[in-house]
C-alpha cells in the first residue's frame, strides 16, 4: 500500500509516520469519565425508585472501574498506541447498559434479576479483551486461519438448528452448566475474519479478471463461487432459523467487504440486486418476515391484533420526549419480556429521552467511525478488511436494531451492543472492540528505526 | 482501497444520521401524539397515579381513594354507602371508565381541568403531586337515606327537588350496585361488572331510575292536566265540571270509569282529584285539546331532550296524539312517559307557586385548595301556570293528603300537598302496576322545601289508585319529613 501516504493534519489522525503521542492518558481522563457516568446513573436510579442511594451502586462501581482499570493497563502494556477512544466508549456503553438492565430489574418483568448475569458476562468480555489484546501478538496472525474461520463460521451457524427455538428464533445453543449461547454474535466475528483473508488474496482477481457484461464487471465464478457460496449457505442458515437481523448484518457485511477490497461500485449495485431478490424470496414464503413487516408499517392495528411490541415502544419513545422521564421513572415493563434484551433502546428512550438516545447514537456512531479510521490507517491490506469489516458489521447491527425499535425499519431482533442483555453479546463486541485497537495498535505505532545499513555506512566514508 | 473505504465512513454515517432523524421525528414531533395516545397505558397509570377528588354531600365525601399499592394503578376508587349514592355519583372504574358525576366532572376529579390549570403549575413548580378538586352537590344525605330506606327491597325510584332552586335534595333508584366492586381493573372486578350487565341480570341494578327511565305517569299527570285546565280559565278549583260517568272516549266506542265506586259525575276539579276521577280529567283532556296538552306539558319541562342535571335525564314524552290518545293521556295512560325526576318538576312547580326552577344536583366544583372554581345559580325554566292557579292547584292536592286517597303521606303540623297515581302495564293490564306518588311539604312559615315523587313497581294485589297512596305515599313522607326536620 504504498500508495496509502497520508497526510497529517494534526493530532486527530490516528496515522502516523513519526512518534505520535500514544494518548494512553487521554484514554485514562475519559475512562475515569466513563465510568463516573453510570455510577452517578445508578444513583439516579436509587433516588427515583427508592429514595436513597442503591445497594448495588459500590457493587457495580468498583466492577466496572476494576474492569477500566484492568483494561486500560493491559492496552498500556499491550497495545500502547491503539486508539484513545474506542475503549472509553466500550465501557461507558457496557456500564449505561448494565446500570440500564439493573433499573429494569427492578420492574416486574420475567426473568429475574439480570444485572449480576450480566456484569459477569462483561467481565469474561473485559477477560477476553485483555486475552486478545495479550496474545495476539499480530492481528495479521489471524490470516492463516481463513478457511478455518470459514469452518467455524458454519458450525457456529448451523448448531442452533439443534437446539429449540425461543421466542421464534433459534439462535441459541444451550450447554448444560454452563448457559445458553447466542454464535451468531461470534459468527459475525470470525466470518469478518475469513472474508479478510480471502478477499485479500482474491481481491485483484474479483476486480480485473472480470467480464463487462451489461454494464457491470461480473467476475469470474471461481473467484466469486466460494463466498458466494458462504454467504448464501449462511443467509439460508439464518433464514431457516428465523434469525432476520444476522442474515442482514452478514449481508452487509459481505457487501461492505467485497466493495472494499475490489473498489469497484458495480459491487455495490451487485449487492442491491441480491437484496431484493434476496427479501422478495424470502418475505413471499416466511410467514415471520412477512408479520414483522405489516408490524412495521402499522404498529398501531398491530398492538390490536396482539403484537403489542413496536406500539409499546413507539409510546415508550414519544413518553420520553426530550428529556426522558429520568432513570427509573418510566414505564419500560410494558415494552415486556423483551425490554431488557432486544428493546433496552426504548428504555432509553423513555428515561433518558431524546437528549439520551442521540447521546447514545453518537457514541455508536464515533466508535464505528474510529473502527473505520482505523481501517483507513492500516498498513497492510488484511487489518484494512478485518477492520472495515468488524466496524461495518457493529454499525450495521446498531441501525438493525436501533431502527428496528424505533420503527425505521421493520424489527428483526438482535442485541444492542453492549446495551443489551446477552453474554454472547457482551463478550463478542469486547473481542471486536480488542482486535480493532490492536489493528489500531499495530497502524499507530512508529516505524521503527531505520536498522544501521552497512552500505550506507560506506558510502559515508568519502575522503576528499 | 481506501476510496471506498472513506465511502463506507460515509455510509456508517449515514445509517447515524437516519437513526438520529427518526428519533427526532418520534421523540420531538410526534411525541405529544404518542404521549396521549389512549391505548398507551401511560396516560391511565399517570391518571390513577395521584387520588381522585370528591364528591361531597352535606359537607362530607361520599367517595374515596385507596392506595392499592400495588400493579399500575395505584389509587382506586371507593364509595361510602354506594348502592344508596350510586344514582348520583356514577362510577368511576379503572377497568370500565366512568358515568354520571365522575364522568363529567372527571376533569376537576383528576385535577386535569383547565380551570385548574393555576393550581397545578403551582404544585408543579412546588415539586407536589398533582391534586382534584371537589363536585359539592346538593343533595341531602338525610333525606337520601330516607328514600333509600324507604324503597328497600322494593323496584322503584325516588327524586325529591327543593322548588325555590331546582336543587335535587334525592335521587334513588333500587334495586340498586356498589361501584366500589368494580372499581378496580382485576378479574373480580370484571365478575362484579358483567353480573351488574344488562344480559346477565334482569334486575337492571345499574339503571338509573331517578333519571335515566319513563314511566306512565298514571294518575299523578292528573296535575298537569288540572294545570292546563285551570290555565285554560274553563275550570275552576270549586266550579263543578261537566263530565259524565262513565264517559265514551271521542271517536271511540270504549267507555272509560273510575276505580271503585266514587262520585265523580260533575265533580268539581278539586274533588276529582281527592277521589282521582278518570272520567273528569280524560274529559278536560280532550276539551283542552292535544295542542295545548302539549304546550303545558312542555312548560313542565316534558319534551325536552337535553334536560342536564347535569347528568342528563331520559327525555319525557307527551307526544303528539288521535284523540281518544289524547284523552287517555290526560289520566296518564297513554303514550305519555316521565321519569321520576320530572314529576318531581311538576310537584315542585305547583308549589312553588307556577315558577318550574331548573333541576341541578352540583352546586359547586372546589379547586384542590378549596377556591370555588364554578358556583352553580338557581335559575327558572318556565312558567307553566299562574301564581294564582297554581295556588287553586295546591289547594287541591292537599284536600288530597287531608281526606282523599293520599292520606298515608300526612305528616301532623305539616301541609303536605300530593296526587296518588297507579300505572297500569301490560296489554291488558298484565302486568304488575307503577305505583306513583308526587307530592310536596309546606312549612310552617310557609316555604316549601321539597318536592319529592315516587314511583315502584306494584304487586298484583293492589290494582286501584290506592297503590300509590299505600306503597309510594309512605316513602316520600319519609323524604320530606327527612328534609323537615334537617331544616329545623
Amino acid at each position: 500500500m504504498s500508495s496509502n501516504v497520508m497526510t497529517n493534519t494534526g493530532s486527530n489522525t490516528t496515522v502516523s509516520p513519526g512518534g505520535l503521542p500514544s494518548r494512553r492518558n487521554t484514554e485514562m481522563a475519559m475512562l475515569i469519565f466513563a465510568v463516573l457516568i453510570p455510577v452517578f446513573a445508578y444513583a439516579n436510579v436509587g433516588l427515583a425508585k427508592d429514595g436513597a442511594l442503591p445497594a448495588g451502586m459500590l457493587g457495580y462501581g468498583l466492577g466496572l472501574c476494576l474492569l477500566a482499570g484492568v483494561a486500560h493497563m493491559v492496552v498500556r502494556r499491550w497495545a500502547p498506541y491503539a486508539d484513545p477512544l474506542m475503549l472509553p466508549i466500550a465501557t461507558l456503553l457496557n456500564g449505561m447498559g448494565l446500570v440500564l438492565i439493573y433499573r429494569l430489574d427492578l420492574e416486574p418483568l420475567p426473568g429475574g434479576a439480570a444485572a449480576p448475569t450480566q456484569l459477569m458476562w462483561s467481565t469474561l468480555g473485559v477477560g477476553l479483551f485483555v486475552a486478545v489484546l495479550v496474545f495476539l501478538k499480530d492481528h495479521r496472525v489471524l490470516q492463516r486461519y481463513t478457511y478455518i474461520s470459514m469452518v467455524t463460521a458454519l458450525i457456529l451457524l448451523i448448531l442452533p438448528v439443534f437446539f429449540p427455538a425461543r421466542f421464534g428464533a433459534r439462535i441459541w445453543i444451550t450447554i448444560p452448566g454452563v448457559g445458553s449461547l447466542q454464535p451468531g454474535e461470534f459468527a459475525k466475528i470470525i466470518i469478518a475474519v475469513f472474508f479478510a483473508g480471502y478477499l485479500m488474496v482474491k481481491r485483484d482477481a474479483l476486480a480485473l479478471a472480470s467480464r463487462r457484461f451489461m454494464g457491470l464487471y461480473l467476475p469470474r465464478g471461481r473467484d466469486l463461487g466460494p463466498i458466494l457460496v458462504i454467504w448464501a449457505l449462511s443467509v439460508l442458515i439464518l433464514v431457516f432459523e428465523t434469525d432476520l437481523g444476522t442474515s442482514m448484518l452478514f449481508f452487509g457485511l459481505f457487501v461492505v467487504m467485497l466493495y472494499v477490497a475490489t473498489e469497484r461500485t458495480s459491487w455495490i449495485v451487485f449487492g442491491l440486486a441480491l437484496t431484493v431478490v434476496g427479501a422478495v424470496a424470502v418475505a413471499s414464503f416466511e410467514p415471520h418476515v412477512q408479520s414483522r413487516v405489516d408490524d412495521w408499517l402499522d404498529p398501531m392495528q398491530a398492538f390490536k391484533n396482539g403484537s403489542e411490541q413496536p406500539a409499546q415502544a413507539l409510546w415508550a419513545f414519544g413518553s420520553g420526549g426530550v428529556l426522558g422521564s429520568g432513570l427509573g421513572q418510566g414505564f419500560s415493563r410494558l415494552i415486556g419480556f423483551a425490554a431488557k434484551s432486544d428493546y433496552i433502546f426504548a428504555t432509553v428512550g423513555e428515561e433518558l429521552g431524546l437528549t439520551g438516545v442521540m447521546a447514545m447514537l453518537l457514541l455508536y456512531g464515533l466508535l464505528v467511525e474510529r473502527g473505520i479510521r482505523t481501517s483507513l490507517a492500516a498498513r497492510d491490506p488484511f487489518g484494512k478488511l478485518l477492520a472495515v469489516g468488524l466496524s461495518a458489521a457493529f454499525g450495521i447491527q446498531v441501525f438493525v436494531v436501533a431502527g428496528g425499535v424505533m420503527g425505521l425499519i421493520p424489527l428483526t431482533g438482535m442485541t444492542m451492543p453492549f446495551l443489551a442483555q446477552g453474554g454472547s453479546s457482551v463478550i463478542a463486541n469486547w473481542a471486536l472492540v480488542a482486535i480493532l485497537l490492536k489493528i489500531s495498535d499495530t497502524a499507530r505505532r512508529p516505524a521503527p528505526a531505520p536498522a544501521p545499513s552497512p552500505d550506507a555506512e560506506m558510502t559515508q566514508v568519502v575522503r576528499p | 482501497m481506501n476510496k471506498p473505504l472513506r465511502r463506507i465512513a460515509i455510509f456508517c454515517g449515514l445509517l447515524v444520521l437516519a437513526l438520529l432523524a427518526r428519533d427526532n421525528w418520534i421523540q420531538l414531533v410526534q411525541a405529544d401524539e404518542l404521549k396521549t395516545d389512549p391505548k398507551n397505558r401511560r396516560v391511565a397509570i399517570a391518571r390513577y397515579s395521584q387520588p381522585r377528588g370528591n364528591i361531597i354531600v352535606d359537607g362530607k365525601s361520599i367517595t374515596g381513594s385507596t392506595d392499592t399499592k400495588s400493579g399500575d394503578f395505584r389509587y382506586k376508587r371507593t364509595y361510602k354507602n354506594g348502592p344508596m349514592w350510586s344514582p348520583v355519583t356514577g362510577y368511576a372504574s379503572q377497568a370500565f371508565g366512568a358515568n354520571q358525576l365522575e364522568a363529567l366532572n372527571d376533569g376537576i376529579l383528576t385535577g386535569d381541568d383547565d380551570r385548574l390549570f393555576f393550581n397545578r403549575t403551582i404544585d408543579m413548580l412546588t415539586g407536589k403531586p398533582q391534586k382534584g378538586g371537589n363536585v359539592v352537590t346538593t343533595l341531602n344525605a338525610k333525606a337520601q337515606k330516607a328514600a333509600f330506606d324507604g324503597l328497600g327491597d322494593k323496584k322503584g325510584a325516588v327524586a325529591a327537588i327543593n322548588p325555590k332552586t331546582g336543587a335535587i335534595l334525592a335521587l334513588a333508584s333500587t334495586p340498586s350496585y356498589d361501584p366500589s366492586s368494580f372499581a378496580g381493573n382485576g378479574k373480580s372486578d370484571t365478575a362484579e361488572w358483567s353480573k351488574l350487565q344488562k344480559e346477565q341480570n334482569d334486575e337492571e341494578p345499574m339503571l338509573n331510575r331517578a333519571l335515566r327511565q319513563t314511566y306512565p305517569p298514571g294518575s299523578t299527570f292528573k296535575v298537569v292536566t288540572a294545570a292546563a285546565g285551570l290555565e285554560s280559565g274553563e275550570y275552576d278549583l270549586d266550579k263543578a265540571t261537566d263530565s259524565e260517568d262513565p264517559y265514551k272516549l271521542p271517536d271511540s266506542q270504549t267507555k272509560l270509569g273510575n276505580e271503585g265506586n266514587i262520585p265523580c259525575e260533575n265533580a268539581t276539579v278539586r274533588n276529582a282529584l281527592r277521589y282521582s276521577c278518570n272520567t273528569v280529567f280524560a274529559k278536560m283532556s280532550h276539551k283542552i285539546g292535544n295542542e295545548q296538552m302539549i304546550e303545558t306539558a312542555n312548560k313542565f319541562g316534558f319534551n325536552d331532550k337535553e334536560l342536564d342535571t347535569p347528568v342528563r335525564a331520559a327525555e319525557s314524552v307527551y307526544p303528539k296524539d288521535n284523540r281518544p290518545q289524547n284523552a287517555m293521556a290526560g289520566i296518564g295512560q297513554a303514550s305519555n312517559r316521565a321519569t321520576p325526576l320530572q314529576m318531581a318538576m311538576v310537584a315542585s312547580s305547583v308549589a312553588n307557586n307556577g315558577a318550574l326552577m331548573k333541576p341541578y344536583m352540583v352546586d359547586q366544583l372546589v379547586a384542590p385548595n378549596l377556591n370555588v372554581v364554578e358556583q352553580h345559580k338557581p335559575s327558572e325554566m318556565s312558567r307553566p301556570l299562574s301564581s294564582e292557579n297554581a295556588q287553586k292547584l295546591q289547594q287541591g292536592m292537599e284536600t288530597v293528603v287531608q281526606k282523599g286517597t293520599g292520606t298515608s303521606a300526612q305528616i301532623p303540623g305539616v301541609t303536605v300537598g300530593g296526587k296518588t297515581g297507579t300505572a297500569q302495564r301490560g296489554e291488558n293490564n298484565s302486568e304488575n302496576p307503577y305505583a306513583w306518588f308526587i307530592s310536596y311539604a309546606k312549612d310552617q312559615d310557609g316555604s316549601v322545601p321539597v318536592a319529592v315523587a315516587v314511583v315502584i313497581e306494584g304487586s298484583d294485589t293492589l290494582r286501584s289508585d290506592i297503590a300509590g297512596g299505600k306503597l309510594a305515599a309512605p316513602v316520600a313522607k319519609g323524604v320530606m319529613k327527612a328534609v323537615l326536620e334537617g331544616k329545623q
